[in-house]
């Protein structure tokens, strides 16, 4: 393979091997996966591969498309993916607006663009285009990342496509967004605001949670233990005190009175209401009458969350099954049994745990971790900002996709819809993660140069 | 800039890092140490698929099969895929409406779902089944023929003797005996199908299965790696004679009573007749529970085995016997005579014994003419023979007589609820006049067979095998041997001898010189044969029913020829009235011609239809049906008081049944359909149908036939 490459030398030069074939293994895998989840002994094989009509004969023929897609980008400059970074971010943007007017509808979400052979969700495809516009922005001479405008503008960026993907009901999508903290940490974002971000939004969802009172008591009794426990250094220097007494302050205030403030006053019922079934609670400062009407919604919302709950104790059986050595390929009774809903596409990870068992699990984890290490690698050794943000954000990007779906299939997390890189079946996923990842792999190859 | 961040690439990698490790534990926990998802999975993905075996074929005596099984066939239907196929010809084919045929599309989604099987129509007849086949193709994939086996009767004949099958109760599940068997199960519940469950059943396979999540099996589980073929049950064969049993149930019809015959050589039963009994189709298939209820409910009683249950006092078939004991003890030798003035004075005053004919008679007559007189001396003789020192010890000597002779306990045959029948000792007379308080005079009716003594069909038919054989006999049984080796050793019992007194042949001539005497010219001319030497002694037993005086019991028993025995036989018939000769002597005259000479003379059939054309229920039975028809008919107080009925039934019958109650209420359901004049769902000639006449003929038919008798 690599001889062949080397005839050609303009394309092979510097390409990073490694990535390539971790890309081309995870593909095979999923491959792998789908056929061992949609198989039965009565298929005729040639015919299902060639004929595209099961899921696994069109992951392949996707595939191969990808493949195509990726030497073409290799072929490119990396000086177009500098050029192109924020007209593509503008592209992304308008075709996430125009799935408001020509979105299709698929699984309650309208977030689809038909294209006949394959839907296209721009949301997955704007994670690259924010990449780009990210590393470019931050990658600008005038910009100084120390100060809070340019900070600002950055979060505008990455966060704009998430806010479109809230308005249309793709909270996973949305929240995969906050991925590209990562990168801005590692081009200095204080840590100061990623560890009050943090705190405030576990401040939030525990006051979404639990009752206000038990809070209070709560944050009573950790600032009691705070000064008890420094209380020598408090003698020494009483503004300390102040500084604990006026957190306490803070987060009382902000149980008790902002936060029914926000739901009652400032924010809808019908969009408190949907962000306390995020939590999977209703919505306690609703009004009398609109707690009438929501009563019908309410039973759809438990079905709903019936259904997800089927979904994640189906995956732990299935997954839990598998034991150490699996059941072997194409043996597991869970997954051939369609037992797991969506298990060719979100839930793919429970056909490896069940049919390889925990050796098998805990490779593919290997994999994947090898995977981001080597990007993180491949990042640090980038002599353009450019280049290194991108590599932190296609990093973030899979850290986040990787770790949320394992953590739903195995539940660890919430069900959120979000698929499972180059793993998964679906053209529009596989699509967004072979342009990122050989985006990366033509950026890298082209290191010696400086891109602004 | 940037460059002083790069320390945080160490912070990145270790997120990076502490999140997979979290996840790695998870899996831990989920894949290593969490042993119940396997099974979860296991429980839902995975099916036990039980493989029934074919049930083991019964043979007679010829090698005739008696008891098979064969394959009817159940339309199924698909509801989520009959789209498109011809509704009118189907249901023109089975006969129903198209309200119908939606009414069970709909029962059918309700019952199974509209993407699972559920029958249509269950047990076809081979007439539609042949209509149906010419369109099936039609009809796919929407429906489809489905085979199911059940027992078959090629003779219809013998249904007490074979027994029937039924789902498996909760008493059998909590049996260790039964263990494996699974509610839904089918297992021998009376007859040989429950003696020899095991040997019949043969063995279960077991075939793994995966499943889908509409509990659709999909898949063998590895190709079938683990999976255990089934084992048919093995066949048995038996000592019955097909044609023999036929014709007793034939001449038995509308008959209360019971046929016994036994080969004297092998103790093997060639016919056990007990009647009313039902023709054994109506416990298979689709109406088995309705049957079965109306069957249990019949106060005739037809699933209760009388040939093996029934208790009768012998009456004079007992005689016999008291001639055996007293020649063999001393007491009376073959030249003894006693002399009848019409009673037995022996005791002095009291209720007299009469004797029917007058006159002095030796032994052989005595048998001949059935003298009550002379048998009350022969026992008098034993009883206060100065051998023994007291009234007990004789007792005690004359009831291990008794015992020899198969009498007072249960013999061990192989088809259940036998009885031990009586044979009276000295505590049940101290218990019942105090003890010292009694002696031969108290009793002394027993010598003639009536009072505290007890006896079942069997015992009497296995008497006389001992009586043919000269003080020897084997356990009456009906299977003789099974293919492929006795594996439960159920068969040993039946090749010993028994004889535990040893009485001299010469006694026993002198016995079968009165036996002979009695069918060629004295009590029991009635059963007659040209030709063979038959040995037999008559019985007219009279009984009570609840302090009621009812009509005389027919007993005669027997066997043939006298050189070489190869039947001995018994016949009872119940409250016919009239002596032993009337009724019981012809009907084993009939039994004993056809198993010797393998056919009925031509000039004796018209007494074979006589005799089956018969009526000798007595009407007692028929003011029960009547009683229950209107229970049964009547409000619920009534109903609930015909449920405890059968609980009643079941208690006194021995039958082991679970499930009538549930066919109690159907046979409701339906009959207040008919009352309210709602329509009735016709479901088309099914296979059975069960006539009242299955069971008893109308009242009418009796007088009619009593009438022509007394001409």
């Amino acid at each position: 393979m690599r001889y062949m490459y080397q005839k050609n030398p303009a394309i092979s030069k510097g390409i990073d091997w490694v990535m390539v074939w971790l890309y081309a293994i995870l593909v095979c895998i999923g491959i792998l996966c789908i056929f061992s989840v949609e198989f039965r002994s009565s298929d005729n094989l040639t015919q299902t591969f060639l004929g595209f009509k099961k899921n696994y004969s069109k992951q392949l023929y996707f595939f191969a498309a990808c493949s195509v897609l990726a030497i073409f980008i290799l072929l490119t400059d990396s000086k177009l993916f500098t050029a192109m970074a924020n007209l593509s971010y503008l592209v992304g943007i308008l075709l996430i607006i125009a799935t408001f007017v020509v979105g299709k509808e698929i699984k309650g979400s309208r977030s689809w663009i038909p294209l006949g052979f394959m839907n296209l969700q721009p949301v997955e495809l704007c994670k690259i285009f924010t990449a780009l516009a990210l590393s470019k922005y931050l990658s600008q001479q005038e910009t100084d990342f120390r100060r809070p405008k340019s900070q600002l503008i950055a979060a505008a960026i990455a966060f704009t496509p998430a806010m479109f993907s809230l308005l249309q009901g793709e909270t996973g999508l949305a929240l995969v967004y906050f991925s590209f903290l990562i990168a801005m940490y590692r081009e200095g974002l204080p840590p100061g605001y990623l560890i009050a971000g943090a705190s405030l939004a576990v401040l939030l969802v525990a006051t979404l949670l639990l009752k206000p009172i038990h809070l209070v008591i709560a944050f009573s009794a950790i600032a009691g233990g705070i000064i008890f426990f420094s209380w020598r250094r408090i003698r020494r220097n009483y503004a300390l005190l102040v500084f604990v007494l006026l957190g306490w302050a803070f987060c009382v205030g902000f149980v008790q009175f902002a936060v029914p403030f926000i739901f009652k006053h400032v924010l809808k019922g019908y969009q408190a209401d949907r962000i306390f079934s995020m939590v999977g609670k209703s919505n306690p400062y609703a009004d009398e009458k609109t707690v009438q009407l929501n009563q019908v919604d309410e039973k759809a919302k438990k079905k709903k969350e019936e259904a997800q709950d089927y979904n994640v104790k189906q995956s732990k059986i299935a997954i839990g099954s598998g034991g150490f050595a699996g059941k072997g390929f194409l043996k597991g009774t869970q997954t051939q049994g369609d037992f797991v809903p969506e298990q060719h596409t979100d839930f793919i990870f429970t056909s490896v745990g069940e049919n390889f068992g925990f050796w098998g699990t805990s490779i593919l984890m290997l994999l994947y971790l090898f995977l981001l290490l080597r990007i993180v690698r491949i990042a640090e050794r980038q002599r353009s900002t450019f280049s290194r943000v991108y590599a932190y954000s296609v990093a973030g990007i899979i850290f986040f996709h990787v770790s949320v779906n394992i953590c739903v299939t195995i539940g660890l997390a919430p069900v959120i819809g979000i698929t499972l890189p180059l793993m998964s079946y679906g053209g529009s996923s596989l699509l967004t993660f072979t342009i990122l990842l050989f985006i990366l792999i033509k950026l890298d190859a082209d290191r010696q140069m400086v891109l602004r | 800039m940037p460059v002083f961040n790069q320390s945080r690439k160490n912070v990145i990698m270790l997120v990076f890092i502490g999140m997979f490790v979290v996840i790695l534990l998870q899996l831990m926990n989920l894949q290593l140490f969490s042993p119940n998802y396997r099974i979860q999975a296991e429980d839902q993905g995975t099916f036990r698929k039980v493989i029934y075996p074919d049930r083991g074929i019964v043979f007679d005596r010829t090698g005739k099969a008696i008891l098979q099984n064969t394959v009817i066939y159940d339309l199924m239907v698909i509801p989520g895929k009959i789209k498109g196929t011809d509704t009118a010809t189907l249901c023109s084919i089975l006969g129903i409406d198209t309200a119908e045929f939606h009414k069970r599309i709909i029962t059918a989604i309700i019952k199974n779902k509209s993407y699972r099987a559920s029958i249509f129509e269950p047990l076809l007849t081979n007439e539609r089944m042949a209509k149906l086949n010419e369109i099936m193709y039609k009809l796919a994939p929407g429906y489809y023929l489905q085979e199911r086996s059940v027992r078959d009767y090629p003779f219809d004949a013998g249904g007490n003797i074979f027994g029937y099958l039924g789902e498996v109760d909760s008493n059998v599940l909590k049996n260790p005996q039964y263990q494996g068997y699974v509610m839904g199960d089918y297992i021998g519940k009376a007859g040989l199908e429950r003696t020899y469950e095991k040997v019949l059943m043969g063995q279960r396979g077991i075939e793994f299965w995966k499943r889908d999540k509409f509990n659709r099996l999909t898949d063998r589980l590895e190709n079938g790696k683990f999976d255990t073929a089934a084992v048919a049950g093995q066949n048995m064969y038996t000592s019955i004679d097909i044609e023999l049993q036929a014709l007793g149930e034939k001449l038995m019809e509308n008959k209360l009573g019971s046929i016994v015959a036994v080969d004297p050589k092998t103790g093997g039963i060639l016919c056990m007749v007990s009647s009313p009994t039902y023709k054994p189709k109506l416990l298979t298939g689709a109406e088995r529970k309705k049957h079965f209820a109306e069957l249990l409910l019949s106060p005739a009683r037809p699933l209760f085995n009388r040939s093996v249950s029934a208790t009768y006092s012998p009456g004079s078939t007992f005689k016999t016997l008291q001639a055996l004991v007293g020649l063999h003890e001393g007491v009376i030798t073959t030249d003894f005579r006693v002399s009848c003035g019409g009673a037995f004075y022996g005791c002095g005053g009291g209720k007299p014994m009469r004797c029917l004919d007058v006159g002095t008679f030796d032994l052989r007559n005595a048998i001949r003419m059935s003298d009550n007189t002379y048998f009350a001396t022969v026992m008098q003789r034993v009883i206060n023979n100065p051998v023994y020192p007291s009234q007990d010890s004789s007792l005690s000597k004359w009831d291990q007589y008794m015992y020899a002779f198969g009498l007072g306990h249960k013999l061990g045959i192989d088809v259940p609820s036998e009885k031990p029948g009586l044979i009276p000792t000295p505590a049940l007379y101290d218990k019942m006049h105090g003890k010292g308080r009694w002696n031969y005079c108290t009793y002394r009716s027993v010598s003639i067979g009536q009072g505290e003594v007890d006896v079942t069909p069997i015992q009497v038919a296995n008497e006389m095998a001992y009586i043919a054989n000269k003080g020897w006999y084997r356990i009456p049984h009906l299977v003789d041997s099974i293919e492929g080796g006795d594996t439960f050793g159920m068969l040993e019992k039946f090749k010993e001898k028994h004889s535990a007194v040893d009485i001299p042949d010469s006694v026993f001539e002198v016995v079968h010189d009165g036996m002979q005497a009695v069918v060629d010219g004295g009590t029991g001319a009635g059963a007659r044969v040209s030709g063979i030497r038959i040995c037999g002694k008559t019985g007219t037993v009279e009984n009570y029913f609840r302090g009621v005086k009812q009509p005389n019991h027919a007993f005669f028993c027997g066997f043939a020829p006298r050189d070489n025995p190869k039947i001995a036989i018994m016949c009872v018939v119940e409250n016919s009235g009239r002596f032993g000769g009337t009724y019981a002597a012809p009907i084993v005259g009939l039994m004993i011609e056809k198993y010797l000479n393998d056919t009925i003379a031509a000039n004796r059939q018209a007494v074979v239809e006589k005799f089956a054309n018969m009526n000798l229920i007595p009407s007692r039975i028929y003011t029960e049906m009547k009683t229950l028809d209107s229970m049964l008919h009547a409000k619920d107080s009534a109903y609930l008081l015909a449920k405890g009925y059968i609980r009643l039934i079941k208690d006194t019958m021995d039958v082991d049944a679970s499930d009538e109650e549930e066919a109690l209420d159907q046979i409701k359901i339906d009959k207040e359909g008919i009352k309210k004049g709602k329509p009735v769902k016709d479901s088309g000639d099914r296979k059975f149908t069960i006539k009242t006449e299955a069971i008893l003929p109308d009242q009418k038919k009796k007088t009619e036939l009593k009438d022509s008798l007394n001409n």
